[in-house]
């Protein structure tokens, strides 16, 4: 007995629908009951939204072939432009029918002659008497387009009179949609997660795939049947954690995972991507970038207390202001000009540097490195500013390399 | 070169061969040059190797697949290698040319390359992908060139749709022909050969275009083999900075490092510069300045070989004898042919008048007046020169075999160090190297055995011939060292005195026992493995007194060395501001014109306006006023033509005046000195600080 009832579609295409879509059969029957039947109108729009992979795509991909209902399927993000996404709609729906399988390319600029040939092609594909489904997935993509593309599609069906529904697929809530202008409303449905505890189907498929063979092994030898689980989660489990520390996070790529696998071997001689932290600097590089982040993150008022050799005793309460009792390292970097940067950098380096076009240039590679970034670069005659953007124990490693004792001239930790 | 042709050809007449010194220098560039490519490619060859690896691994792992469903996971990955090539951001160009070139020679014609500023939107980048891979179309086959024009007449539409269909028809194409590619046969995936995308800054390039670009080609990765490679100049960490995981899971990142920049510089020093392949020289200082300009500022072996390109040119532009700067022969030949004008010029070198008053009189009167006994003797001078550099390298790969066993290294860890140390002045004299070889009498005697058989090899596979009886005595300390193990023996010269010690009761003898004692421990008899030890040393020392001379004191030595440490460092490392300050400040210093010369701290009216305000506006705080400093320049102007009464009396400045105080500001505005202030009406901010 089919969980799904329609008189429409045969009982074993149900039947088969249902095992294909698991753990989705209230939406599916609330979709189908919404499509109603083929030559029936539809509503204009329907907009599906749920985290990252809880079925959107595969849901209404499974249901439109299964039923095979006319229907065009684009990716937003692959259609940059409202042109490329318009285009792409219109050769879908030419190759609708026909036995070729590309149509050929159809030139349209807006969507008024979206409208236009949408209407042509209906005619010449047949297809009046259906109810075309166009779907648009990554639909927050619209939003970056020209601000007819999202209220145009939401009124579709009574623009082209034409039976045609809209439907949209998203990650997040249509009331982050809403153009100010007003919009015909669509109906909108939640996916809601599997299960509570997987926020990623993918990921968890992924880590499954990649660990599998591993789980499996107890059986191949013969240790343990497949319902022993509890004997086959202990075999598994170190391993997964290991999983998760370094596939996982894409710390090592899933063919360096069954490699070591392959080989039996520890991960530990196989560094990730984070190990490998240390940047090598010139030395002049190395102060300017100490320089920045001192200047990042000491208050400017401080700067006398620092790198003036003769600043007599003055105590941090004697000049902590009320606001100031957070940490700047709390509050993220600031920005600071040009000329500070350089006047902390004579007084930290030994010996004499003398600004030449070498330094100058070396600042421009540290913006480049996205060490450092520059703040509101209008006018660079104007004393360009720049705001330091390594973490403390990036600056830390690099003070240690010329033996520079950061801490000691940071306003956070005096 | 057409520049430099002339420039060279104008600098001195031609009785000084500036043709011949011109040829001379590009000959020896063109050879210097093929050498670097051919140190970068050798370098560069097992990072290749790898990457190459990586690619062919990539793709046609997922026909070997086990499981279906498991192999379908992974071919949503895009195989993507992290390329991490350190800081010296302008080596890379030169790294991902040679790299696209080693890629389409042995693995696809399909590599793309793409820089940031390129790529502002993800629009440009498939714009700029789909460009490079059209026209490598045409290069792979050129009949199908009309196609490929129309293609692009057609303004393709950049979308991944197209360029999966752009990619089947190509390997259809290339299906039907017969498999020319020479590895079809062994794998499979050779038929499709992957397309290859080389993000060349990807520090530089936005998040969303990246995203974007990742997530449209991964839900098109089954219909085209794609393979991404990101050029890292910091840390692989800026994949996961620019990168959520929601992308980052698409991908299959694998990691590669490139060689670092030190070790590619002293690989370029050791074969460019600690040679004798090559007649040109750097001498110690200029040296200096190169190696910290890569230290300092830079890290770019790219910069520092065009340093020495400058360093090149330059000697064979300004020192006219450098048209000996050839190889041995072709020099001594050239010596027959010098003008008298040439002649003159070798007798006014310091290093020649020092040779000269070492001569007997007789020779002296004859090297001064006779060109042909000078010819002569320049050619066994320049025989000599040869001999030196060649002796010289050797004995110091030896010693730098020495000091890097060295703990804390007192003459450096690099060879360019001990290089340096060793060219500027006389090495034994400095207390770095007292204290070196001091330690160096303290090395244990496997170490000593090793360094020892490690500079027997150097001396052996040193051209020079007349180091074969510095091989003998070394095989022969080895020898005496293998000897040293079977008849070690325990001295009881010491046991036995102690013995003595116990036997006397006696206060006297005692004391005198124990003098003797205290004597003899000093002068202690060493063993013979410490004797040993000494003597090896003491060889070392005497073979590091004879060749590692500084150069300097070679005779001739100007004609090799190139040794304006100065021009090279103006050159190399500009100092704009303190130019500009120069110029304004003291304008006598590029204009020549006598009239400013006498002008010290004092404003003198002679200077140019802009250099008048200049000097006033040094005089000010953060905020200067117009008012008053038009009046100081008035009085600076008014002071010379003095003779106008009328207007210091009327306190209405001239209008020409005006004017030209005016210009002037506008131009320190220019060149950004100050910048009008809102904060003061008729007030300007400063812009700059301190002297400089």
């Amino acid at each position: 007995m089919p969980n799904f009832e329609h008189p429409e579609y045969p009982e074993a295409t149900l039947l088969h629908l249902e095992s294909m879509v698991p753990c989705r059969e209230s939406q599916v029957s609330s979709l189908l009951s919404i499509f109603g039947e083929r030559q029936h109108f539809s509503f204009p729009s329907i907009f599906i939204y749920g985290h990252t992979s809880c079925g959107k795509t595969y849901v209404m991909q499974t249901l439109l072939e299964t039923l095979e209902l006319p229907h065009v399927f684009v990716n937003c993000v692959e259609c940059f432009t409202s042109r490329l996404l318009l285009e792409e709609i219109l050769t879908q729906l030419q190759s609708l029918s026909s036995e070729k399988k590309h149509g050929s390319h159809v030139p349209c600029d807006t969507f008024n002659d979206f409208v236009r040939l949408f209407k042509q092609e209906i005619i010449t594909q047949d297809l009046q008497n259906q109810t075309v489904y166009i779907v648009l997935d990554k639909a927050e993509q619209l939003r970056e387009m020209e601000a007819n593309v999202l209220p145009g599609f939401l009124r579709l069906q009574e623009m082209t009179d034409r039976n045609v529904t809209v439907i949209f697929l998203s990650e997040i809530v249509w009331e982050l949609f809403r153009p100010n202008t007003g919009c015909l409303e669509p109906f909108t449905l939640y996916f809601s997660d599997y299960s509570i505890v997987c926020r990623d189907l993918k990921e968890l498929r992924h880590l499954a795939a990649l660990n599998f063979t591993k789980y499996c092994e107890p059986v191949v030898r013969g240790e343990a049947n497949e319902r022993d689980t509890r004997r086959l989660w202990k075999n598994i489990e170190s391993h997964l954690k290991k999983a998760m520390q370094t596939v996982y996070l894409r710390e090592i790529s899933s063919s360096q995972w069954e490699r070591i696998q392959k080989d039996d071997g520890e991960p530990g001689h196989l560094k990730g991507l984070s190990a490998h932290a240390h940047v090598e600097l010139p030395y002049y590089s190395k102060f300017l970038l100490i320089a920045a982040y001192l200047a990042s993150y000491n208050p400017a008022r401080t700067d006398k207390r620092f790198f003036l050799k003769h600043h007599g005793k003055i105590k941090k309460t004697n000049f902590l202001k009320k606001h100031e009792k957070t940490s700047n390292h709390l509050l993220g970097p600031k920005p600071f000009p040009l000329d500070r940067l350089l006047a902390i950098l004579y007084s930290i380096v030994d010996n004499k540097v003398a600004p030449t076009a070498n330094i100058f240039s070396q600042i421009t590679s540290l913006v480049t490195l996205q060490l450092l970034t520059l703040v509101g670069h209008d006018d660079q005659l104007d004393g360009p500013k720049y705001k330091c953007t390594v973490s403390l124990d990036f600056i830390r490693a690099i003070a240690r390399t010329v033996n520079f004792d950061i801490i000691k001239y940071l306003y956070d930790f005096l | 070169k057409m520049v430099l042709a002339q420039v060279v050809y104008q600098g001195k007449n031609d009785s000084e061969d500036s043709g011949l010194r011109f040829a001379t220098c590009q000959l020896l560039w063109k050879q210097i040059n093929s050498e670097t490519e051919k140190i970068q490619e050798e370098l560069n060859k097992q990072l290749f190797d790898n990457l190459i690896h990586f690619l062919r691994q990539s793709h046609s792992e997922l026909q070997t697949k086990k499981t279906e469903w498991m192999c379908r996971m992974k071919s949503s990955e895009i195989p993507t290698a992290a390329l991490v090539l350190g800081v010296n951001v302008t080596d890379h160009d030169m790294t991902f040319k040679s790299l696209s070139e080693v890629l389409q020679d042995n693995v696809t014609p399909y590599v793309v390359s793409l820089q940031a500023k390129e790529c502002p939107g993800i629009k440009h980048l498939l714009q700029k992908l789909m460009g490079q891979l059209m026209d490598c179309n045409v290069d792979v086959d050129s009949s199908e060139e009309e196609e490929c024009v129309n293609i692009s007449q057609k303004k393709i539409r950049c979308s991944m749709a197209s360029l999966s269909k752009w990619y089947e028809s190509v390997t259809k194409k290339t299906d039907s022909e017969t498999p020319s590619k020479k590895r079809t046969s062994s794998s499979r995936h050779w038929q499709s050969p992957p397309i290859v995308v080389i993000f060349k800054d990807m520090e530089s390039f936005t998040t969303k275009v990246l995203q974007d670009f990742i997530v449209i080609s991964s839900q098109h990765i089954r219909e085209f083999p794609l393979v991404l490679i990101f050029g890292i100049a910091t840390s692989p960490m800026i994949i996961h900075r620019l990168l959520p995981h929601s992308v980052s899971s698409l991908l299959c990142i694998e990691l590669f490092q490139s060689l670092s920049c030190k070790e590619h510089l002293a690989t370029v020093i050791d074969k460019l510069l600690l040679t004798t392949q090559f007649p040109f020289k750097l001498s110690e200082k200029v040296l200096q300045v190169l190696i910290n300009i890569f230290l300092y500022h830079d890290f770019s072996v790219q910069n520092f070989i065009k340093g020495f390109q400058l360093s090149i040119v330059e000697h064979f532009y300004s020192q006219p004898l450098s048209v000996l700067c050839c190889q041995l022969l072709e020099a001594k030949k050239r010596v027959n042919s010098l003008s008298h004008n040439q002649c003159e010029n070798i007798r006014s070198l310091p290093s020649f008048r020092r040779y000269v008053e070492s001569q007997v009189s007789e020779k002296q009167i004859a090297l001064l007046t006779e060109d042909s006994f000078l010819k002569e003797v320049t050619q066994t001078l320049l025989e000599d020169l040869h001999i030196y550099h060649e002796n010289y390298f050797t004995v110091l790969r030896c010693l730098h075999v020495f000091t890097t066993s060295l703990p804390k290294y007192p003459l450096g860890k690099q060879i360019r160090e001990l290089h340096c140390a060793c060219l500027g002045k006389s090495v034994w004299e400095t207390e770095e190297y007292e204290s070196a070889i001091q330690l160096l009498r303290m090395l244990a005697k496997d170490e000593l055995v090793a360094i020892l058989q490690k500079c027997a090899e150097i001396f052996i596979s040193s051209s020079g011939k007349q180091f074969s009886n510095t091989v003998e005595k070394l095989e022969e300390f080895l020898a005496r060292f293998q000897n040293l193990e079977e008849t070690s023996e325990v001295q009881d010269v010491s046991v036995s005195s102690q013995k003595e010690l116990q036997k006397t009761t006696d206060l006297y003898h005692l004391q005198k026992t124990l003098l003797a004692l205290k004597e003899s421990k000093r002068s202690k008899k060493l063993t013979k493995f410490e004797m040993l030890r000494f003597e090896v040393v003491d060889f070392i020392d005497s073979l590091v007194r004879s060749y590692l001379a500084p150069a300097e004191m070679q005779t001739l030595n100007e004609v090799v060395y190139f040794n304006t440490a100065n021009t090279l460092r103006e050159h190399l490392n500009a100092a704009p501001r303190i130019a500009l300050h120069t110029a304004l400040n003291n304008p006598y210093c590029y204009l020549k014109n006598q009239t400013l010369k006498s002008d010290v701290g004092c404003i003198s009216n002679t200077a140019p306006d802009i250099c008048i305000v200049y000097k006033l506006h040094l005089e000010c705080g953060r905020l200067i006023n117009l008012v008053d400093w038009l009046e100081a320049f008035s009085t600076v102007v008014t002071a010379v033509e003095g003779t106008d009464p009328d207007a210091v009396a009327t306190d209405q400045v001239d209008e020409i005046i005006h004017a030209r105080f005016i210009r002037a500001v506008s131009e320190l505005e220019l060149l950004g000195f100050i910048k009008p202030s809102k904060q003061k009406t008729d007030h300007v901010a400063r812009l700059t600080w301190g002297g400089c």
